[in-house]
């Protein structure tokens, strides 16, 4: 049985499942420490089911990025870019917010290599400048270096070399090559790198301190982190990539609602207090975004869901004349606050109450809201709700939308655009279910020149090079399938030069497979 | 006179975005190299052609390249060592620096060739737009040679053409060489005098992109309607607005090619734009009749910020609205149809000039 852990901001709830069962579930608040909430609901769990056998755990946090945002215990981190004599104008951490950059020293450095988007060398690697700039950076005092080689996700051997020149001078040094978890864009990926860097010791710290509070409760099964494309990595994995963790909460979300609905290609509306979250699910996984994140002020191209937010929940506030609807919300006040709790604000779900769509409080409070006020409102929030689902999917055609969380029930049936509304049970655990049920994936990206070697023949070689990454990440072999092809063409390059990136998942494999 | 300082940098992305009718890349990356280069160089000045002085020697550069390869190798100061090359070679120093093209990214490669070398820029360009081909200039279309023309990378390689015959020849032999200089060079095209610079340019189209971007800023600030302030900041008038319900994108000879449909919401509920792009956008029809055509600018920006859209931006659900501005006049004499209307792009269309109110 695998245990399925989310620490959310408010609560940290674990599930355990039982193959395709879902066997119990345990809410506790969330801990400043991560790891007491974690112990809290395990041992709940463990309570409820002394006898179940735990082949693995799995927990969805977020933990590490709230050290980046509050600037604490990051490690001092220089950046080096293989490059020259190429990309100067722009040097390292040049986008970065200032107080950031000063808390991990601020010190980047340049080298000769790097490669062109052909895969040729912009200029060989400068091995001497390496060790010299290596040796000026451990002088200062750094503990962590991101090494980002131009076009390193075409060919990574410079950025490599540069980590095996790198530990044998230093072998305590932490490394993070910027090939390793992310895609075209130099100064996106250098600074996902440098983030990775920085966040290495703590994000080291916190998986330790997860896996002994474990061990302490008897729990010798493997544990597993959730990241933000939905799938697993193990603990080493997060300790190097702490950012890949930064949206494993809405992708959980998804991931769970997909799996509590049984719907694998549709949309997911989560509808919130304050706002309602829109994503379009792929073969189980949620879309990821096309457009630049940015983390603490860092500009990124971290693979996250792409979700549309609009400000509409359960406690959004209604004023009846003139006529307006939100954004103010009264959150998490709304059972004291909303009139069907006894409270004196006119929010959505007293509206819903009223028209008979939602039952909850109660309705005797609302029953002498002007009508057409009621009817207006719902109308309202129908729309709001059809406009958002039309912004995320990929065509026309109507599809499966699955509603969850705590305000779906101002939204009605009739939703158009959807091809069926269903409201799964147990909704309220859907993170941690999505923890508990992800695969393992890898990713693959190369500039292929589909004029020498043909469309199938490129895709293939890059799906290839996915499923071998998804096995080396963990994945049973016999269940890996290639679930996303993404294909970009290089625009102005005449040997039609695309872009491919094809990613890999399968089920975990047990020590039993 | 005024000065491109930092402050300006976020506008002119945000105008150029719009006058690059859905070519020119992805701004960010060209704004922070201003950036960097105003703050490493100082603001550049920028000339109205008028006060660009009789005996001034003005040198066009601009990125040739491919967008996708520049935003991994990134661009340096290509545009200045292609100026040193260009002035080497024809033994004239330039005294002013013109943009090749305002819309997009290109618009920022001349202020950082600038500000590198001390030199003041015009307020003008070879376009007024963008346009998919190195030819497809004013400057060109109205005598002014093409070659010799320098190209040169960020190693320290730089080539001359020295002659070609046509126009299209230098784009062909160029984009020869930028590919082996790994697709992210510049060039510079040989001195032009003042007298050809205010006979062949776009005037005023920095200024313009600046004004947009403002006005985009401002309703944004005030609460305004941005659409309302772009058409009142560059005349023109709404196509279109709706939904993206279908993009139909493909490679083709080094260009990105294809449709987009968008379906018509409010006032333009129940009909259906499609657009034709090569890198830029070149013919809209409302229902398969044509309602603007290149050389005019069709553009699209996002509907409820009046953020320029660009091709690659394009997806399904997207709410755009569909804007039209007339072209320069530069572009609408027969010899600039000749370079710039529908049958230079292959279609069998006239040039049918979009009419807007108060012109």
């Amino acid at each position: 049985m695998f245990i399925g852990v989310d620490v959310g901001g408010t609560n940290t709830d674990a599930v355990l499942m039982d193959g395709n069962q879902l066997a119990g579930a345990a809410k506790v608040p969330t801990t400043a420490d991560v790891t007491s909430g974690i112990v809290g609901a395990v041992s709940e769990l463990r309570r409820q089911h002394p006898e179940c056998h735990i082949d693995a755990v799995m927990v969805g946090t977020t933990h590490f990025t709230n050290a980046l945002l509050e600037r604490r215990d990051l490690a001092p981190t220089a950046v080096l870019r293989l490059c020259l004599p190429a990309t100067q104008l722009l040097p390292p951490l040049v986008d970065w917010p200032e107080e950031l950059t000063k808390a991990i020293g601020g010190q980047t450095y340049m080298a000769g290599g790097g490669n062109e988007f052909d895969g040729r060398e912009i200029s060989a690697l400068d091995r001497n400048g390496i060790r010299d700039a290596v040796r000026a950076m451990v002088g200062q005092g750094i503990r962590a270096v991101a090494v980002c080689g131009v076009f390193s996700p075409v060919d990574p051997r410079h950025e490599n070399e540069t980590a095996a020149i790198i530990q044998d001078d230093f072998p305590d040094l932490r490394v993070c090559l910027s090939h390793e978890n992310g895609r075209m864009g130099l100064l996106e990926r250098e600074n996902a790198a440098a983030l990775n860097a920085c966040l290495g010791d703590v994000a080291h710290r916190t998986v330790e301190g997860i896996a002994h509070a474990l061990e302490q409760l008897g729990i010798s099964a493997p544990l597993f982190m959730s990241q933000n494309d939905g799938t697993l990595m193990d603990t080493d994995f997060a300790a190097r990539f702490p950012v890949l963790t930064i949206s494993s909460g809405p992708t959980n979300s998804m991931r769970g609602a997909a799996w509590l609905s049984g719907i694998a290609d549709g949309i997911v509306v989560d509808v919130g207090g304050t706002s309602t979250d829109v994503g379009a699910l792929v073969k189980g996984f949620p879309r990821e975004s096309a457009v630049a994140v940015h983390l603490a002020g860092v500009r990124t191209n971290f693979r996250i869901p792409d979700m549309v937010s609009i400000a509409l929940g359960g406690g959004t506030i209604v004023s009846p004349d003139p006529w307006r609807m939100g954004p103010e919300s009264v959150g998490y006040r709304l059972t004291e606050e909303a009139m069907v709790f006894g409270g004196g604000t006119l929010t959505t779900t007293d509206l819903a109450v009223a028209n008979g769509r939602a039952d909850v409080g109660d309705g005797r409070l609302v029953k002498g809201l002007n009508p057409s006020l009621v009817e207006r409102t719902m109308a309202e929030i129908q729309a709001r709700a059809e406009t958002a689902v039309d912004r995320v999917k990929l065509s026309g055609e109507d599809v499966p939308v699955v509603l969850v969380g705590g305000g779906s029930i101002l939204l009605g049936d009739g939703l158009a655009g959807a091809s069926e509304v269903l409201r799964p049970e147990h909704a309220g655990v859907a993170n941690a279910i999505g923890a508990a049920i992800a695969q393992v994936g890898g990713q693959m990206e190369r500039v292929y020149s589909l004029e020498s070697s043909g469309r199938a023949e490129a895709i293939a070689d890059c799906s290839a090079g996915a499923v071998q990454r998804a096995v080396a990440a963990g994945a049973n072999p016999a269940t890996v399938e290639v679930v996303d092809v993404e294909e970009v063409p290089l625009t102005y390059v005449p040997s039609n030069a695309t872009l491919v990136r094809v990613r890999a998942v399968g089920n975990l494999a047990l020590s039993s497979d | 006179m005024w000065k491109a300082t930092e402050e300006v940098l976020a506008p002119i992305a945000t105008g150029a975005g719009i006058l690059g009718t859905g070519g020119g890349g992805n701004p960010y990356i060209g704004q922070l190299r201003a950036r960097q280069a105003l703050k490493r160089w100082g603001p550049v000045t920028v000339l109205a052609p008028e006060e660009v002085p009789e005996d001034a020697r003005v040198v066009c550069v601009g990125g040739i390249g491919a967008p996708t390869v520049g935003i991994e190798k990134v661009r340096d100061l290509q545009s200045y060592h292609a100026l040193r090359a260009i002035e080497e070679f024809t033994g004239e120093k330039a005294t002013a620096l013109i943009s090749n093209e305002i819309g997009g990214s290109n618009s920022v490669e001349v202020m950082i060739a600038a500000a590198k070398a001390g030199l003041p820029i015009v307020d003008a360009d070879g376009m007024g737009r963008a346009f998919p081909e190195f030819q497809m200039k004013t400057f060109f279309v109205y005598g002014v040679p093409c070659c010799p023309m320098a190209i040169a990378d960020e190693k320290g390689n730089s080539i001359i053409i020295r002659e070609t015959i046509t126009p299209a020849w230098a784009e062909r032999l160029a984009r020869a060489a930028t590919i082996q200089m790994g697709c992210v060079a510049c060039y510079a095209v040989a001195p032009m005098s003042a007298e050809q610079v205010r006979n062949t340019a776009v005037p005023n189209t920095l200024s313009l992109a600046r004004d947009l971007g403002l006005a985009v800023q401002r309703a944004h600030d005030t609460g305004g309607d941005p659409l309302a302030a772009i058409l009142e900041t560059c005349p023109g008038r709404t196509l279109f607005s709706g939904k993206v319900v279908d993009l139909d994108r493909r490679t083709t000879g080094g260009f990105a090619r294809g449709t987009v449909a968008i379906d018509g919401l409010d006032d333009y509920a129940g009909c259906r734009m499609i657009i034709d792009f090569q890198n830029e956008n070149l013919i809209a029809r409302v229902d398969g009749e044509i309602v603007c055509t290149v050389p005019d600018l069709i553009c699209a920006v996002a509907t409820d910020g009046g953020e320029p859209v660009t091709t690659e931006l394009m997806r399904y659900g997207l709410r755009v609205t569909i804007l039209g501005f007339p072209a320069p006049a530069l572009w609408t004499t027969p010899q600039g149809l000749a370079e710039s209307g529908p049958h230079h792009f292959g279609y069998e269309t006239e040039y049918i000039p979009l009419q807007v109110e108060g012109t």
